[in-house]
């Protein structure tokens, strides 16, 4: 049981007066103060018998007493003192900022959206434009050319990555030879499985798979670590030394993913092949070493140009993202995981339009 | 009707709410004996002791590294200790499971250096956090009155009520915080570095503001800082941590008669002989009429 604060209401000269009794605290006020906020009329409050008081406690009577023009009668010291304090604390203002109606706010967004998604385009052109520049002044000055960082963002967006990217690809291989096999099938022309499972990968899917993860990996890597050395003044302080943070952080980085996309997107489709001869050797019975001899035959040398080409194009894009977002982060830690995310979402969004745009292009110049 | 309301209210607060104890009566609401604190080899506290008075204002002290933090920590129960006992307003720490010592939480504030204020929420309703999670069955009117006023107390103008944290600048940000650890109106306040990184001016007046505060709330305060004239300003005692203990503990003039090295390197030192000074001229400015 809970002390809870006590009254009683008895008859005064002046009119009705509230006796309080009991502890006058956070803990014991609630049901007290909820009746103190019925009443209309009172006289006086008598605080006399009361054990004990804190500034809750005075705010609630002090509060009453105001709004009911009510004296406060045999306070102690301790409650005048908290009485007088909390009185000067008084204050009106709002708990949270005014929200606008949602007929306002629903417009402004969608208003803000898109002039957001417009100068976001011209701010990440311009962002390129930078990049170009930098690297044109690293071809006059090779020697600023930052070698370690560039071995070091070789190694984090290649090396390491291998093993989950031939994972991912070996269970790729293994669906689309699958999966393709039981549809070929129903009119015995199974035997294509190689065709799908060859063509497909390197065409699409190894690149196109090996984008998305290195937009998830490498690409949120480079915004969270970029923003974070924002945040920290990092940045700054290059800036102040004279070193471009450009130069030191974004080149190496966006270089790296140039360069490691297209090795892994090639990687991806080998393992991926791999994937699918090694279903198709339980599944379908064609043996292992025959499906991988018959990719050389029915895939043509274009598919891998196709997938080679793309890949740096897309590597770009994931680097350009993360370090772009990188770069726009400002304020508090908050803002680094906002824009980790929107770096790895652009990046996708980016490359699988880009991809659509390949597709065209690549069967409209013959290479089908 | 409304008393109808009124009892069914206390009634489900009853049931659901924790017991409230009545405030500490004893001399020591913090007592630790023989604290040791160890990370892995780092041995940060050994055998510590250390007393603090019912009412007072206890000034931690100690080179960088002396474990001032850990030991708050300790106190509060975010550290557990390798060995001894802390006990807190006549409660064990040390023996209390995660949630058991839940009803000393409602009785002591906690302001950390950066005042660790809940980002996405505004000045005002990161003080309703506690009190809407020790005293969910308070009114809403009540709860944004109390909130307001406390904004107001802890020496905030009123526009800071509805601000975020991200829009407020350091001192501030630490009045906020303040404003959140004195939501409960608790016996006990934990104050980690209150006055560093603001400037003298907005320092002097966080002291004056604990002073005040405690003075008028009847706090006990343990006060952990660097700053030499909060210290002469506002600490009733001063603990002073070196060689992993509590080397001494007293007013500054105690204090002064020991000859521990440390301990008269830093109250002896320019700084040091600058703060007394200051201590001194305003003292004699008001006559000690202050306490």
């Amino acid at each position: 049981m809970r002390n809870w604060a006590d009254f009683e209401t008895v008859e005064g000269a002046g009119g009705p007066v509230l006796r309080v009794s009991g502890p006058l605290v956070v803990a014991s006020i609630a049901p007290l103060d909820m009746r103190l906020r019925e009443m209309t009329t009172l006289a006086a409050i008598d605080i006399s018998k009361v054990s004990d008081i804190d500034t809750v406690g005075a705010w609630s009577i002090w509060r009453a007493s105001t709004e009911l023009d009510a004296k406060i009668e045999g306070a102690s010291d301790k409650a005048q003192r908290l009485i007088e304090a909390v009185s000067n604390a008084k204050s009106t203002a709002p708990i949270s900022p005014v929200r606008p109606k949602a007929l306002e706010r629903v417009p402004e967004a969608v208003g803000e959206r898109v002039t957001e998604f417009a100068t976001g385009v011209k701010d990440m052109l311009a962002f390129l434009g930078l990049t170009i520049m930098a690297f044109g002044a690293l071809i006059r000055h090779p020697r600023r050319f930052p070698h370690l960082a560039l071995v070091r963002q070789l190694e984090l967006v290649g090396v390491s990555s291998l093993g989950i990217i031939g994972l991912m690809s070996f269970l790729i291989g293994i669906v689309i030879a699958q999966q393709g096999a039981v549809q070929l099938q129903q009119f015995g022309a199974e035997i294509y499985t190689i065709n799908l499972t060859g063509r497909l990968t390197l065409r699409e899917l190894g690149v196109l798979m090996t984008a998305i993860m290195v937009a998830g990996r490498s690409g949120s890597a480079f915004a969270a670590q970029i923003g974070t050395m924002k945040l920290t003044e990092e940045v700054d302080a290059m800036r102040t030394i004279g070193v471009s943070p450009i130069e030191r952080l974004v080149v190496p980085r966006i270089l790296a993913a140039v360069l490691m996309m297209p090795v892994l997107g090639f990687y991806s489709s080998v393992i991926a092949i791999i994937g699918g001869a090694f279903i198709a050797n339980f599944a379908l019975d064609i043996p292992f070493w025959t499906f991988l001899s018959r990719i050389r035959e029915v895939v043509p040398m274009t598919d891998l140009w196709v997938g080679l080409i793309k890949a740096p194009v897309f590597g770009l894009i994931v680097a350009m993202s993360g370090c772009y977002q990188g770069m726009q982060v400002s304020g508090n830690a908050e803002e680094v995981g906002l824009r980790t995310t929107l770096a790895v979402v652009q990046a996708i969004f980016m490359v699988i339009v880009l991809d659509a745009f390949f597709a065209i292009f690549f069967t409209e110049i013959g290479w089908a | 009707m409304s008393n109808e309301r009124a009892d069914e209210l206390m009634h489900e607060a009853d049931h659901e709410a924790h017991e409230v104890p009545p405030q500490f009566a004893g001399e020591f609401p913090i007592v630790i004996e023989n604290l040791t604190n160890r990370f892995g080899e780092q041995v940060v506290h050994e055998d510590l002791s250390l007393k603090v008075r019912r009412g007072e204002i206890l000034g931690v002290v100690g080179g960088s590294g002396t474990g001032k933090s850990v030991l708050m920590r300790s106190i509060i129960g975010l550290q557990i200790p390798e060995k001894g006992s802390i006990d807190v307003l006549g409660q064990s720490i040390t023996d209390a499971m995660e949630d058991e010592d839940i009803d000393i939480r409602s009785r002591w504030g906690v302001l950390f250096q950066g005042g660790a204020l809940f980002s996405t929420l505004t000045v005002a309703e990161n003080v309703e956090v506690p009190l809407k999670q020790f005293y969910p069955e308070l009114a809403n009117d009540l709860m944004h009155e109390i909130a307001r006023y406390k904004v107001r107390l802890s020496g905030l103008p009123e526009e800071a009520t509805s601000k975020y944290p991200s829009e407020l600048s350091g001192g501030m940000r630490k009045r906020a915080g303040l404003a959140r650890a004195l939501a409960l109106d608790p016996e006990l306040l934990f104050l980690d570095e209150p006055t560093a990184g603001l400037d003298p001016i907005g320092a002097a007046a966080f002291d004056h503001l604990t002073r005040e505060l405690a003075d008028t709330m009847g706090l006990t305060v343990f006060l952990i800082t660097h700053d030499l004239d909060t210290l002469y300003a506002i600490c009733d005692r001063v603990a002073v941590l070196a060689d992993h203990k509590v080397i001494a503990v007293g007013t500054i003039p105690e204090l002064l008669a020991t000859d521990h090295a440390w301990i008269q390197e830093y109250f002896n030192g320019p700084r040091g002989r600058a703060a007394d000074t200051t201590y001194h001229r305003a003292d004699e400015g008001r006559d000690g009429q202050e306490r």
